[in-house]
This record gives structure tokens, C-alpha cells and sequence, in this order.
């Protein structure tokens, strides 16, 4: 291969490395301030996690496969998934090679910013070489499987449901030019190609081109300007990418980096989370999944659009979508960037101004520490129901003849009321005041001298478990517990007549990852149906605490549908493992809402 | 319509001597707050109650009436559990009544 101009150089390529030197100019610039927005303790673990063998490899792992593969899509959509892979992954081999074929063949050009870009432009190939042929046809392959998933994002924009997407949102105009120079690159690229393709080269994409439209193609009058074309489209994807939608691609190979080095969210606005906004690339994914979303009037409550308020700086809005989530997680569940949709809200709740602070010092505790009291054992349990129990005694009456049949040595924290874990008062934000109740709750409970305290309540479960740091005391919620009796022989669990349906309560599902074991319980209980959606993908009952602003009127609606869920399999009864789950569906569900405690009860001697 | 005479104005005198800003600020934005039936609902399920006395049928009559220290001691412990939310039969929203008292208390000094 030779150079056909001497220079190297055509001005054609100016557009392209104006558009090159912005954008890679705001997104190093944008990486050092997010890095800097980061507090001591967090930015010196994201530096160790980067010279980290295993967090570096894991880093390489996860960009590969989110940012260029887009796993995640391809498991919620084999056509979204190809979608966007082909343009992503083809785009990136397209670079990648580009820059191999140069440093192949014009070792001396490689300092030269633009020439793999246009390579074709300013080489001829002087004698035909194999490792050419493959190189061309590689070229062409990519561009192909980019123009296929760019056809497919045409249709997408005109039929989502096809990609099994309901709503979407609707792009700014500035997310449309991104779009529309997104969709040209590549057809400009491949018609430029086109007509060097007799002289440098070409595959079974471009020779054919240059055959079927000779009247265009054969007119070099038409080779500089279709250059100048496809030059000036990147110039301007590149330029308006950073105000865009688009911003999602460099932003989330900073974010997965974020996250692999196990950063928190600390600040509302700067930092880990403003990395998370700006992954967010607005597919809307999160719009259908959101439990809210069944009426319409709460779809722009969604995280989407916390993500664009929060961008656009709107904090009216984000006041309002902040206070009505239900913190149920499923966005995040769904999300293939990973955006933290609950604790999102939670951090821009905790920045708000109260003119009167809780406080809980004053609480006098003595009195509860005495109550439960005893020498440490080891066999010793501490049953904590918490607040949303002592509204179903059902479920605190049930664990007490459990543990009473299986001979446990045990304490009942808040039978005459308690103190609550502190949850609540977390998810509106007010960390100071929660630290008190868990310092407090805390010292009860290692007065206690047990040795496992159970909880009843996932809401608390949650808490105890990532906020309360017991030494020497396990965390377990009753649905574990409950297994491990039966596992030990002191239950024995019966088998009995009608089908039961499992739901998911969200806080020890998504919360804690506890699918399995109350799964297990039920069927030695009875015969155990899916719902339509489960798991990660269990749909809140509504009645969730996280939410500060809607009123229960407003969410007989979400529980309604998730009932519809819950049902698909026609149970017998609907099991839950959550006080307030129970409460929630109890109120509209046309059969038997039990908790596993009752369950469990009912099903032994 | 005019019938060409009038009842003369009420000489009532207003003897009530309450600051009712707060309340109306309440009100403005927690319209719900004027549903309340003080049925104790809520009183007889705060887990509050049986530390600071705390309970929402109090603090809205509270500061109804101008008693807004009592209303501020009995804010001050709430846990904000919700539970008071759930049983109240008028729907309304005391949790997040509470919130919104909490915050704009003291808003006319600052
Ligand atoms: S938050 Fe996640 S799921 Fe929702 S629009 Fe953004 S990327 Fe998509
Ligand atoms: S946490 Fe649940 S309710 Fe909140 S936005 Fe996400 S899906 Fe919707
Ligand atoms: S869940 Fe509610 S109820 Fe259970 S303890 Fe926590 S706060 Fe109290
Ligand atoms: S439960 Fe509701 S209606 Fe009854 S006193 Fe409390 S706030 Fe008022
Ligand atoms: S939210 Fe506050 S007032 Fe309501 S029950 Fe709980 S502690 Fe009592």
C-alpha cells in the first residue's frame, strides 16, 4: 500500500478533529472534576481500585460487556440487544482496526490523529496482499453489522413496541440532531468508501457499490464532498454529544469504574451520582417496569426523569419525583446502567432544610434494656417484630408458637412497643436521626445476650443489616430462620391442601437477595406457584414506606396490578414475607393474604 | 338582591388571641390537614406515644390552637414509622403532614 498524497493531509479531515479534540477535551475534563467531586475517603479508594489487578480486569470485563455488548439488553430483548451491540461493538471495531490496518501499513502516519478514520482516502494499494483482503473485508463486515443495527433504530423510532419497549421518552431537539448525525456517519462512510474502492481497496460492501452506482461513484467530482459529508456528520455527533443523550457512552466507562471500586452515593448531586445521571441515556427501560407507572399521571415520576430534572436542574421536579417513589428498586433491577433509582431519592431528600430536627436522645431506654435482659447463651434469640407488625399481631402471635413448638430460648424486643430500626426515617433522608434510633435500638439488643435476633419485618431486616454493626450477634430475617429450624429437625413442616403464590416483598428480595429460602418452606407446606413476574422482577404492593408524598388513596391502583400479578397462577392463598406487604394486599385481594410466620404455623404441630 | 334595608354587621368581638399562621401555612400546603375528625386513630398506634405522647390528632389540634411548643415537644420524637398514616380513615397523609410541619417550622424567622 502506498500514500497517495505525499502530505497526508486533506482539510477535509478539520471537522472531524475539531469535533474529535472537543469532545475528548470535555470528557477528560468532565472525568477529573466528577473524580475530584468525589470526598478523601472515596477517591483514594477509586485510585488503589485502578492499579488493583482484579478490580482492573473486572473494570476491562464489565466495560466490554455493558458499554460495547450491552448484555443486558440482549436478556430483555433480542432485537434491542442486537440493536445496540451492532452499532456499538461494530462502531468500536471499526476504530480498532482502523488503527491496526495503519499501524500495518503506514507505521510512519500512525502519530496522525484522523488517518485510520480515513484511511481509505489517502492510501492505494499498489500490489493485492492477502492480509489486505482480510483487512477490507473485516472493515466492511463491521460497517455492515453497524448499518444493520442503525436500520433497526430507524424502525425502533417508529415502532418501540416491536423492541418491546410501551413508552419511551421523547428525545430533546438536541438529542435529535445527535441522533439523526448518529444515523448519517455511517452511510456517508460507506459511500465515501465506495469510491476508493477500486484503487484501495475493498470487500464485498464497497466493490459492489462502486460496480451498481458507477453514474455517482465514477465521478471523483462527487469523491470530496461525500469526504467532506461523512467528516462533518462526526463533527457533529462529536460535538453535540455532550449536551445529548449520548453523553451516556463516555460517562458510564467512568461509572462502572465508580462502581467496582464500591463508591456510595454521598452527595446528591456531584460525584457517584452525577456519573450515574449522566449514564442514564433515557432508553425508558425504567418507565414500564416502575410499579407507579400504572397511572399515567405518575410516569414522569420515574427514574428517567429524575435523571433529566436533575441534569436540566430543575429542583421543583426533583423535589416531586424524589418524594413519591416507593423505593421498591425495580428500576434499578431493570436498568442496564445501574442507576440507583432509590438511593438517588434518598440522597436528594437528605439535602433538604428542616426548621425543626427529630431528636432522640432524650428517649429513655432502661426500662426495654431491663426487660430483656439475660446472661449471654448461645442458643438465645432476640425477636424483633418492629412497627409494621404490631399492625398484624397475626404475624408476631404466629412466630411466638413457632418458636415456642421448636423449643427456642427467646426474647420478645418490643412486645409492649419498641423503638422503630430507623429504616423509615432513613428513607426520608434524616441519616443524623436514624443513627440515634440504630444507637439506640443497638444497645438494647446487646443487652439482650442473644445470639441471633430474628426480624420479621424485611423493612428492618434491611437496616439491621447493612446499618447495625452487632459483633457476635446474627441478622436473620424469619423466612431464614424458619428454614434452619426445619433444616435442624426441630419443625417439621406438613404438607397441605391448595396452592400458595410467593410474593417477593421488595426490601428482602431486591434489598437483601433473599429469594430461595422462603420458596424452600412453602413447598414442604403445599404446592407452590409462580407469579407472572417474580424475583428481581417482583412488582411492589404499594403500600411501601419509601414513598413520602403519595397518600394511600392514590396506590390502590399499584396494588391492584400487582395483585393482577400475584394471581396469574389462580392460588389458593398469597403468601408474603412482610408485615406491610400483607396489610397492603389485604386490602383489595379477593382471597386469603397470609404471612410464611402464619403459614409456617399452620403447617406444623 | 336589594331590599332596600340590611341586617347590620355581626359586633361579635374576636377575643381569640392565636397566631394563626402556622396553621394556615399548614393548610396551605397539606390541605388534608383540615379532614382530621380526631378520631385517635393515629394516637393509639404511634410508636412514639409511649415516649414523648406524641400523637398527630394532638399536634394538628395543637396548633389549631396556638399551642405550638406542645405540638414542636411531641414532633420532635416522632419516628416517622407511618404507621399512624395507615390507620387513619380520613386518608390523609400524616407522615408526610409531619414532614411538612417539621419543615416549616420557625420558617417566618428564618
Ligand atoms: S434510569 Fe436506567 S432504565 Fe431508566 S432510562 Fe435511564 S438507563 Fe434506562
Ligand atoms: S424505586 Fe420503584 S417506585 Fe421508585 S422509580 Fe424505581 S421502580 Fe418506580
Ligand atoms: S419496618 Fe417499619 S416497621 Fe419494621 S421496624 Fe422498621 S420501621 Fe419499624
Ligand atoms: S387518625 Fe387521622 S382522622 Fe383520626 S385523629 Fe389521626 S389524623 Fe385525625
Ligand atoms: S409516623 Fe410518627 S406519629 Fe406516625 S405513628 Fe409513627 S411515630 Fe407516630
Amino acid at each position: 500500500m502506498i500514500d497517495r498524497f505525499a502530505s497526508g493531509f486533506d482539510p477535509f479531515v478539520i471537522p472531524f478533529l475539531i469535533g474529535m479534540v472537543f469532545v475528548l477535551g470535555y470528557c477528560i475534563v468532565g472525568a477529573i472534576r466528577l473524580v475530584f467531586q468525589l470526598d478523601h475517603a472515596d477517591r483514594k479508594r477509586f485510585l488503589v481500585s485502578l492499579i488493583t489487578p482484579k478490580t482492573i480486569w473486572k473494570n476491562i470485563k464489565d466495560i466490554f460487556l455493558n458499554c460495547l455488548i450491552h448484555v443486558k439488553l440482549w436478556k430483555r430483548n433480542k432485537l434491542l440487544g442486537y440493536m445496540h451491540s451492532s452499532i456499538a461493538f461494530g462502531w468500536f471495531m471499526l476504530i480498532v482496526l482502523g488503527h491496526i490496518e495503519c499501524f500495518v501499513y503506514m507505521p510512519h502516519r500512525v502519530k496522525l490523529f484522523y488517518y485510520p478514520i480515513f484511511f481509505n482516502y489517502f492510501v492505494a494499494e499498489n500490489e493485492y496482499t492477502l492480509r489486505g483482503a482480510i483487512f477490507f473485508f473485516l472493515m466492511d463486515f463491521f460497517l455492515l453489522m453497524v448499518l444493520s443495527g442503525i436500520v433497526l433504530a430507524i424502525i425502533k423510532r417508529v415502532r418501540s413496541r416491536l423492541f418491546g419497549m410501551r413508552r419511551t421518552t421523547r428525545p430533546s431537539l438536541l438529542d435529535r440532531i445527535g441522533l439523526y448525525s448518529l444515523w448519517l456517519i455511517f452511510p456517508l462512510r460507506l459511500l465515501a468508501e465506495s469510491f476508493t474502492a477500486h484503487i484501495s481497496g475493498g470487500s464485498f460492501l464497497t466493490i459492489p457499490m462502486n460496480m451498481l452506482f458507477k453514474a455517482f461513484l465514477g465521478d471523483h467530482m462527487n469523491m470530496l464532498p461525500t469526504w467532506w459529508a461523512y467528516s462533518i456528520a462526526l463533527c457533529v455527533f462529536m460535538c453535540v454529544l455532550p449536551f445529548t443523550r449520548y453523553m451516556h457512552i463516555p460517562t458510564e466507562m467512568l461509572l462502572i469504574p465508580f462502581r467496582n471500586a464500591g463508591l456510595t452515593i454521598k452527595h446528591a448531586r456531584k460525584g457517584f451520582a452525577k456519573a450515574q445521571v449522566y449514564s442514564c441515556p433515557g432508553c425508558g427501560v425504567c418507565i414500564d417496569a416502575c410499579p407507579m407507572s400504572v397511572k399515567k399521571a405518575n410516569i414522569k415520576d420515574t427514574t428517567v426523569y429524575l435523571n433529566r430534572n436533575i441534569r436540566r436542574g430543575n429542583e421543583k421536579r426533583i423535589e416531586e419525583i424524589s418524594d413519591k417513589c416507593l423505593l421498591c428498586g425495580k428500576c434499578t433491577a431493570v436498568c442496564q446502567v445501574g442507576v440507583d433509582g432509590p438511593q438517588m431519592r434518598i440522597a436528594q431528600r437528605s439535602i433538604r432544610n428542616y426548621g425543626l430536627d427529630q431528636d432522640y436522645t432524650g428517649f429513655d431506654i432502661s426500662a426495654m434494656k431491663a426487660s430483656v435482659s439475660a446472661e449471654p447463651s448461645p442458643g438465645r434469640v432476640l425477636y424483633f417484630a418492629g412497627c409494621m407488625t404490631a399492625l398484624t399481631p397475626a404475624i408476631s402471635q404466629a412466630m411466638e408458637s413457632v418458636f415456642r413448638k421448636a423449643g427456642v430460648d427467646y426474647a420478645f424486643m418490643d412486645k409492649d412497643g419498641g423503638l422503630c430500626c430507623g429504616r423509615p426515617v432513613l428513607m426520608a433522608g434524616r441519616f443524623e436521626q436514624a443513627r440515634e434510633l440504630i444507637r439506640k435500638n443497638k444497645e438494647i439488643i446487646q443487652a439482650s445476650g442473644a445470639s441471633t435476633l430474628v426480624l420479621s419485618c424485611p423493612i428492618c431486616y434491611k437496616v439491621f443489616r447493612e446499618h447495625y454493626k452487632l459483633e457476635g450477634i446474627r441478622v436473620v430475617h424469619h423466612t431464614e430462620y424458619m428454614l434452619e429450624l426445619v433444616k435442624a429437625g426441630k419443625l417439621v413442616l406438613e404438607k397441605g391442601e391448595g396452592s400458595m403464590v410467593y410474593h417477593d416483598p421488595c426490601e428482602l428480595g431486591r434489598g437483601c437477595g433473599v429469594y430461595e429460602q422462603p420458596r424452600e418452606l412453602l413447598r414442604q407446606a403445599g404446592e407452590l406457584v409462580e407469579a407472572a413476574q417474580n424475583r428481581e422482577m417482583s412488582i411492589c404492593c404499594g403500600g411501601s414506606l419509601g414513598s413520602l408524598t403519595l397518600g394511600f388513596d392514590k396506590r390502590e391502583d399499584i396494588t391492584r396490578n400487582a395483585l393482577n400479578n400475584l394471581v396469574s397462577g389462580d392460588p389458593a392463598t398469597i403468601v408474603t414475607a412482610c408485615p406491610l406487604c400483607k396489610g397492603t394486599f389485604a386490602r383489595y385481594a379477593d382471597r386469603p393474604v397470609e404471612d410464611i410466620a402464619e403459614t409456617v404455623n399452620r403447617h406444623t404441630k | 338582591m336589594d331590599f332596600g334595608f340590611s341586617i347590620s354587621p355581626s359586633s361579635t368581638i374576636n377575643l381569640d388571641k392565636v397566631d394563626f399562621t402556622l396553621y394556615d401555612r399548614l393548610c396551605e400546603i397539606e390541605p388534608d390537614a383540615k379532614k382530621c375528625m380526631a378520631c385517635g386513630s393515629c394516637s393509639a398506634t404511634c410508636t412514639a406515644g409511649p415516649w414523648t405522647g406524641m400523637s398527630v390528632r394532638k399536634v394538628i389540634l395543637g396548633i389549631q390552637r396556638g399551642k405550638e411548643s406542645e405540638a414542636e415537644k411531641m414532633l420532635k420524637g416522632c419516628m416517622l414509622c407511618g404507621k399512624c398514616t395507615m390507620v387513619c380513615p380520613r386518608g390523609i397523609n400524616t407522615r408526610h403532614l409531619i414532614l411538612s410541619l417539621c419543615r416549616i417550622y420557625g420558617e417566618g424567622e428564618r
